[in-house]
């Protein structure tokens, strides 16, 4: 029953990873670019639904709603000024800029909303399962729903829409889709708007879950929900699912079995010998190179 | 275009350089003293250092009024709780101060005060940390203290828990990677041990994974700790808070210092702090004539209701006063004159403060008062009389 009761836990935090896993892996699926500022935009996200639902008083679905659009924009925004000049840099210059637009939405969150914490109400209205001893929370349920939904969704889109198809394109060789008449910039302009949209939905529910709303909310979980698309294979969208409902597992497991102080020792552990064994990640797809 | 360049960042870097060198030449008037003031006025520990701030500059405002010969001069610096950021913050007080005696009020935190203390032993000048807990903080002879170390804190925690008979099993919920934190655990293990306490589970997080705590709580609450001792910081025990009442436990929770501050959360729901008790030398509901006057002032000055750290830094202001008074501190002394007739006079002053009733100080740095409990009934700070 305990091992139950943690493994829940454990889920709950990984669908929470996977979320915005989902977000990570498609950005880098497609432009091929690691976006650090994602856990960032995740922030914003969670800022505007508290402030949708707070001060103007909005329901929850309205909020999260504007705070899709609002992260869209700012995605948009973010990809055009500082990643599109450097379409042709070097990948380095390109992560480089991600972390410094990571720390200048961070820092620009401190100027506008302030340092103090807030405690964020949950979008969730789900009351609490109880099963026996087990508890699950409706933030949880939520969360693995929507968390396979997006999948699903993104599957769906990316291999039936026309964009979809272009998005594949633009990820096999960019010189030869705009050869075919895709137009690259739109194309990669589409990605940011999706997974920064998705990004407003992670902040609204990963704050259900953990409430304290502060500037650096983001960062955090973004960089785990990084690795856990990595654990699951980069680029691929159901490996970021799997990845991250993992990664929350094997959290959860190792603090309750092995030691709280030394989880993240044993999570990243896990995730050397899965890359040492298999390098592309547990779904990743094999990259052929091209002479 | 490169050459623009450079030939632009160089006339910046000399600008700035120009700058600094005219920051030395202040426009201080004559006959102060100057007191630098560090901690962290943003970031997520920015209600610490701005209550600092403030507490101080209303006992600089108090004293400058009083008109007498001593006069202080007072500046505060953020240093975001950044060790380095708090270096910087103090080298950047010591160019504004100049050649005018110079002591300092800080750094808020324990890193900080730590990584200053090495700065102003080196540098000799005098440093009282109104809040810095580790017992590293007053290592030097030049450091002293207006809070409760960590050791204390946690040795007077397990003692009054036993006393009180507050619970049979003891349940801890730390952060290894935080001295504070891991300071009063550890204190906190050796007391109880002592004190029989039964310690049923140590439990950790770090700053770096700290979203989920569930799995903690639920391991204490398998091993039926029906106390859990919160060693930690405000913003992080709300989540504990929250997740605590999610997973349905109910221990009574008890914190020390850094718990101050809970019930200022924007947002948090305080019926899930209810009978949270914590460690604390000051609260703004005591019945002291001394306590209501600065709580009244300081939300006249700054629309908010002070904490301990705004009154431990008020104290830390007047007993650098009264320690001045006592050696005959001049405007005219130098900064490390000052700090060693300082550290003499720390030892032989005792001050009516707001954290405490005649408050002394040990050659160690370390403050003699006597602790206080305070619980949440009602969504209010509420004194436990002993």
């Amino acid at each position: 029953m305990e091992f139950l009761s943690y493994l829940l836990t454990g889920i709950s935090l990984g669908s929470v990873y996977a979320i915005i896993a989902l977000g990570y892996t498609m950005v880098y699926g497609i432009a091929k670019m690691l976006n650090f500022a994602h856990g960032d935009v995740i922030m914003v996200g969670g800022y505007v639904v508290f402030i949708g639902m707070n001060q103007i008083g909005l329901p929850p679905i309205l909020a999260i709603i504007v705070a899709m659009g609002v992260c869209t924009l700012l995605g948009i925004v973010i990809e055009r000024v500082a990643y599109k000049p450097l379409r042709g840099a070097s990948s380095l210059a390109v992560l480089i800029t991600a972390i410094g637009v990571s720390y200048l939405l961070q820092n620009m969150a401190l100027l506008i909303w302030g340092s103090t914490p807030k405690s964020f109400p949950s979008v969730v209205s789900i009351p609490k399962i109880t099963v026996g001893t087990l508890s699950i929370s409706g933030e949880t349920i939520v969360t693995i729903v929507v968390a396979a939904l997006i999948m699903v969704g993104l599957t769906f889109f990316i291999n039936k829409t026309k964009i979809g198809h272009a998005m594949q394109a633009v990820a096999e060789d960019k010189g030869a889709a705009q050869l075919m008449g895709i137009n690259v910039d739109v194309t990669i302009s589409i990605t940011f708007a999706i997974g920064s949209a998705l990004a407003a939905i992670a902040g609204a529910l990963l704050c259900s879950s953990y409430p304290l709303l502060q500037p650096t909310t983001g960062a955090m979980p973004g960089i785990k929900a990084f690795v856990a698309a990595v654990f699951g294979g980069i680029g691929s969208v159901p490996g970021a699912m799997v990845g991250g409902i993992l990664l929350g597992i094997i959290e959860s497991l190792s603090k309750a079995y092995i030691s709280t102080q030394l989880s993240d020792a044993v999570v990243f552990s896990v995730l050397i010998v899965v890359l040492l064994v298999k390098p592309t990640g547990l779904l990743g797809k094999k990259i052929h190179e091209k002479v | 275009m490169k050459k623009i360049i450079g030939t632009v960042l160089a006339a910046a870097m000399a600008f700035s350089m120009v700058g600094c060198a005219g920051g030395a030449k202040s426009d201080l008037p004559d006959n102060v003293i100057c007191i630098g003031g560090i901690g962290p006025t943003t970031g997520p520990n920015a209600q610490y250092g701005t209550a600092v701030k403030n507490g101080a500059e209303i006992a600089v405002e108090e004293i400058n009024a009083m008109g007498g010969e001593l006069q202080f001069a007072f500046k505060f610096q953020d240093d975001e709780a950044d060790n380095e950021k708090a270096v910087n913050a103090y080298n950047s007080l010591k160019d504004w101060a100049g050649d005018k005696p110079f002591l300092v009020v800080g750094a808020t935190t324990s890193g900080c005060t730590i990584a200053v203390g090495a700065e102003t032993y080196a540098d000799g000048i005098f440093q009282i940390t109104p809040s810095g807990t580790d017992q590293e903080c007053v290592k030097y002879d030049n450091a002293f203290r207006t809070c409760f170390s960590d050791p204390s804190q946690g040795a007077i925690s397990a003692q009054y828990i036993k006393e009180n008979q507050l619970a049979t099993k003891v349940g801890i919920i730390y952060d290894s990677s935080d001295t504070y934190s891991d300071g009063i655990t550890r204190a906190f293990s050796d007391e109880a041990e002592k004190q029989q306490l039964e310690i049923v589970g140590k439990e950790a997080f770090t700053k770096d994974n700290k979203t989920d705590m569930k799995v903690q709580l639920q391991k204490l609450q398998s091993a039926g700790a029906d106390l859990v001792f919160l060693p930690i910081y405000y913003s992080e025990a709300s989540t504990i808070l929250k997740q605590a009442a999610e997973i349905g436990y109910q221990p009574t929770f008890y914190g020390c210092d850094g718990m101050d501050g809970i019930l200022n959360v924007e947002n948090f729901d305080g019926s899930l702090a209810e009978g949270l008790m914590f460690l604390t030398p000051f609260i703004t509901t005591s019945q002291d004539q001394k306590t209501q006057d600065f709580v009244k002032k300081y939300q006249e000055k700054y629309n908010d209701v002070p904490t301990q750290f705004a009154a431990d830094a008020y104290d830390s202001v007047y007993a650098v006063y009264e320690a001045c008074k006592q050696a005959n501190a001049t405007s005219d002394m130098s900064a490390q004159d000052l700090c060693e007739a300082l550290k003499k006079a720390m030892t032989e002053i005792s001050i009516e403060g707001l954290t405490g009733k005649s408050i002394s100080w040990e050659e160690s740095g370390e403050p003699n008062k006597t602790p206080l409990v305070a619980k949440i009934e009602n969504g209010a700070y509420v004194l436990i009389e002993q």
